[in-house]
């Protein structure tokens, strides 16, 4: 696939978007396919942002940042015919919680077999986890309603945002009674009191509510992580929600199949040109500046890039209100999560289900209880990685054997908490890179005694790396944090949620936009509908 | 009652979900789990290993083999080469399907027949003028479809037999665990795969060998319902189900020619006589009433028909086989959809349908019945090419 390299073809386009990332390529496919002529500049020498594949190591290739795919909307997979470019995706089997003192628990997409895997810890929490998933089930339909469409404006009264707002109505008033309860509740309640409400066992409560702080610098008992929990439960394959996959040949299959997508409707698009700043002319954007000094005309500039990056970084302050400038620093990035991805020789065993098996061919977690999880956080609170950290842990080489050689595995291990603040300072991560590593191997090696020796190589991103080489500020992987303040129409800020911004001919279609991070591409898809929608087409 | 395959110590010890059927007589594995879905994608990303031992068998050995074969056969046998296989179908008299299936070349005069139904009756009557002898070998040969990316790589850590020679449709003699093999680079799922052909009692020697050269390429033994879902998205009909042998119907219109059911491109006419062909010109001259065609399903309507009754959009779990009727835009009855399947690969509904031949036309919008919350609505469907689903693998 010939991606051009350093230069663009053309000094002037109809839209320029910074950065290759999955949303900023999803942009410039909608754009290309309403005929706009269509550049996207990509720093590094690969597509995908954080949705990246490398070979790291010979014969070994990595999701390196995000690693599993579920949000990725349905219907753009199909508007822009994913699968003929290339996009497979296989679903996990399983959810493998092993526990320090031997035992363990799988959750099976079989339901009798998981209950009898919960059985074993608390009869009544078997019986109501499948009411749990329905409940979940039927806020996710609501949420479809979210995320499929901007985020309504409520300060507005023109009709199209009141249209938009009668539409949620709507939606609201099909949930049931007590479901839309639950819906204010999760607005503002912890995790793990939410989960509290349902079951008695930390078995299930402490995988679960993990996904109430991924991502954010908050601890399982913070208020509000109840709806960051539902976020993520929002995922969907083919119409069954809740359900995760890998994307064949890492998650950059799913840039990759998006890039090429985009090509196909035209759209160019050039790596290892970094964009150095955005051109202005009388507070417009007519442009951008690479690093070389090159200038690329373009009448719309879009950028994927996060919110503070975008403002400060390729805009400047200087040319931006004071209010609005405000409510960029507000904007909570603070990166609390880091990664270790390892190619290993063989087969990791674990102690609590020795041997192979499908248990092991879909996410492992390592949060054997509620109060490990707040020690953990405990520390990042002052500026400490987790010695004992929370883990999910895949080993996608078993669903998809191309990624790694014959018998040999690769290991991705998503790891929390690891503060980009940590109290010697950001830039004192990389003397401390290794240890870090060290605790998250420590850490797995006690359910997982021969993973050591089973170790050839070892990728360790520390939240500093992550800014440091996929532009991620402060290393915060969604672009800002998906808690409650800074979603729907206060994402990025207030009265910026609808892909706009300030600078006029500047639009924005990353994670820090509605409806916010995940492979879910809507970012870029929803932002070219605003940029298209504008022009008039 | 069914009986046991030659691998079938094997497959019952691993097939935990105790989700069996039957299949020409014998007990097959559905699927080893409850659910399919993990064989289905070691088939399309790593390896699946099916016992297809059931298919029926026949050897052909003789001076008169080829042009025994060329006058069953619609295909023209006596330009098949040793070690190459073709695919084909076989007629009555009136040039109406009874089977179809493959051929392969052993040897100068050793031929074997592949069929879906009990072929020796036909077979033997048609042999009388001929030097041949027919064996039915189905019981006496095992035979195992190791079908996916992978499979290559996996049959040469297992087998001695030089498989990077070994062309799309060819077979070639090999030994695996020190057992004495064909193997074919044939298969049902429209993927890179092979078939490989052993004698019953040395069965379980090759399943052992291939499953044990497979565990680092991630093998997995798969059953039926995955691979009825991979033979959708080929595009591959199955006699029984979309359409149905000439000596099984009871009315004429369930009885297909080769052109209406997609298999008329292995019909040679302009050759010697051979059983059906007289029908056949005529039908070619003429033009058939029906033809077999992919459809697509309109994802939008379909998803709407769940969303009138508040669901969301719930997809087949696997291959579905209970026909549904097909319409024009009119809402005339124009055909069948006889059997179809969510395809988690393409992520597309599809369905293989007959259909009258003025409506077959690739890019045509029929619609198709689906059943939603117990009511049946209709939703648009297009027709389209087949095979689906076709990568470059397959054949390369």
């Amino acid at each position: 696939m010939p991606t051009e390299r350093g230069r663009p073809s053309r000094s002037s386009y109809d839209a320029v978007v910074i950065g290759g990332g999955h949303n900023g390529l999803t942009c410039a496919a909608y754009l290309a396919r309403a005929g706009r002529k269509v550049l996207v500049l990509e720093r590094r020498h690969v597509l995908g942002g954080a949705a990246v594949s490398e070979e790291l190591y010979p014969g070994f290739t990595f999701s390196v940042c995000s690693y599993v795919v579920s949000l990725l909307r349905p219907h753009i997979i199909r508007d822009l015919d994913l699968p003929r470019h290339g996009l497979e995706i296989i679903p996990l089997e399983a959810s493998f919680l092993p526990l320090p003192d031997g035992r363990s628990l799988v959750r099976w997409g079989d339901p009798e077999r998981t209950r009898r895997e919960i059985a074993r810890f608390s009869a009544k929490d078997a019986d109501v986890y499948p009411e749990f998933g329905l409940a979940m089930g039927k806020l996710a339909r609501f949420s479809k309603h979210i995320i499929d469409h901007p985020a309504p404006d409520p300060t507005s009264l023109r009709p199209g945002e009141l249209l938009r707002l009668a539409r949620l109505e709507r939606a609201t008033r099909e949930l049931d009674t007590d479901l839309r309860d639950l819906n204010l509740r999760l607005l503002t309640m912890s995790a793990a009191d939410f989960l509290d409400l349902w079951f008695e066992s930390d078995v299930l409560k402490a995988p679960m509510s993990v996904s109430g702080i991924i991502g954010t610098f908050l601890g399982v008992r913070s208020p509000g992580t109840a709806y960051v929990m539902l976020h993520h439960y929002m995922g969907e394959i083919d119409g069954a929600f809740r359900a995760w996959g890998f994307a064949k040949g890492g998650t950059g299959g799913v840039s990759l199949a998006i890039a090429s997508a985009a090509r196909s409707l035209g759209a160019e698009i050039v790596t290892e040109a970094p964009v150095e700043r955005v051109r202005l002319a009388s507070g417009r954007a007519t442009g951008v500046v690479l690093a070389n000094g090159d200038e690329v005309s373009a009448g719309t500039v879009i950028s994927s890039v996060d919110p503070r990056l975008t403002f400060f970084g390729l805009v400047g302050r200087e040319h931006l209100d004071g209010e609005f400038v405000e409510q960029i620093e507000r904007y909570k990035l603070r990166g609390s999560s880091g990664k270790v991805n390892l190619a290993l020789d063989r087969l990791p065993e674990f102690s609590s289900r020795p041997g192979e098996g499908p248990h092991l061919q879909g996410d492992i977690a390592i949060s054997p209880s509620l109060e490990y999880l707040e020690r953990a956080y405990d520390q990042a609170k002052y500026g400490d990685f987790s010695e004992r950290p929370y883990l999910n842990v895949v080993i996608p080489s078993l669903s998809d054997p191309s990624i790694a050689p014959p018998g040999k595995h690769v290991m991705s291990i998503f790891v929390q908490y690891a503060p980009y603040h940590i109290k010697e300072g950001p830039e004192f991560w990389p003397r401390r890179r290794e240890a870090f590593g060290d605790a998250v191997v420590d850490t797995l090696a006690e359910y997982c005694p021969t993973l050591k020796d089973s170790i050839l190589y070892r990728q360790v991103l520390t939240p500093w790396d992550m800014e440091q080489e996929f532009g991620l500020t402060e290393g915060n992987i969604f672009h800002g944090e998906l808690s409650l303040e800074q979603l729907l129409f206060l994402r990025p800020a207030a009265g910026w949620a609808r892909y706009r911004t300030p600078v006029r001919n500047l639009w924005m279609c990353g994670s820090g936009t509605h409806p916010g991070g995940g492979i879910m591409s809507a970012p870029g898809e929803l932002a070219a509908r605003a940029v298209l929608g504008a022009s008039g087409s | 009652m069914p009986v046991t395959t030659p691998f079938h110590p094997r497959t019952s010890e691993l097939c935990s979900s105790m989700l069996w059927k039957e299949w020409a007589g014998h007990y097959a594995v559905c699927s080893f789990d409850v659910c399919h879905e993990r064989e289905y994608f070691a088939i399309r990303h790593a390896a699946g290993l099916i016992d297809v031992s059931p298919l029926k068998k026949y050897e052909v050995r003789g001076r008169d083999a080829a042009p025994f074969l060329a006058r069953v056969m619609v295909r023209d046998i006596r330009k098949l080469r040793v070690g190459r296989v073709i695919y084909l179908c076989w007629c009555d008299d009136d040039g109406k399907v009874i089977d179809d299936g493959t051929v392969s070349r052993l040897d100068d005069h050793h031929y074997r027949v592949t069929a879906n139904v009990p072929a020796l009756g036909w077979l033997e009557r048609l042999a009388t003028p001929f030097d041949v002898d027919i064996e039915d070998s189905s019981e006496r040969i095992g035979a195992l479809a190791l079908q996916g990316p992978m499979s290559r790589e996996i049959l040469k850590a297992a087998c001695d037999a030089d498989l990077d020679a070994l062309e799309f449709f060819r077979i070639t003699g090999g030994t695996i665990n020190r057992t004495r093999v064909e193997v074919s680079r044939t298969g049902y799922t429209g993927d890179l795969g092979y078939e490989i052909w052993v004698e019953r009692d040395r069965a379980l020697d090759v399943w052992d060998a291939v499953v044990a050269a497979g565990r680092p390429f991630r093998i997995e033994p798969a059953g039926l319902n995955a691979m009825d879902v991979a033979r959708i998205e080929a595009g591959f009909i199955l006699n029984g189900v979309d359409y149905f042998s000439a000596h099984h119907c009871l009315i004429d219109s369930r009885k297909s020619t080769p052109f209406e059911i997609g298999l008329g491109w292995t019909v040679k006419l302009d050759r010697e006589p051979f059983v059906g062909r007289g029908a056949l010109r005529r039908e070619k001259e003429r033009g058939s009433a029906w033809a077999l065609v992919g459809l697509e399903y309109d994802w939008d309507e379909y998803e709407a028909l769940f969303a009138d009754v508040g669901l969301p959009p719930q997809v087949p779990g696997g291959a579905w086989r209970a026909g549904v009727p097909v319409y024009d835009g009119g809402g005339s009855q124009v055909g069948q959809a006889t059997s179809g399947a969510w395809s988690p690969i393409l992520k597309k509904n599809l369905a293989l349908a007959s259909v009258r031949s003025e409506y077959a036309e690739v890019g045509k919008t029929l619609s198709v019945e689906v059943t939603v919350e117990y009511r049946r609505r209709r939703v648009s469907a297009s027709v389209a090419r087949t095979p689906f689903f076709d990568p470059e693998r397959k054949r390369a």
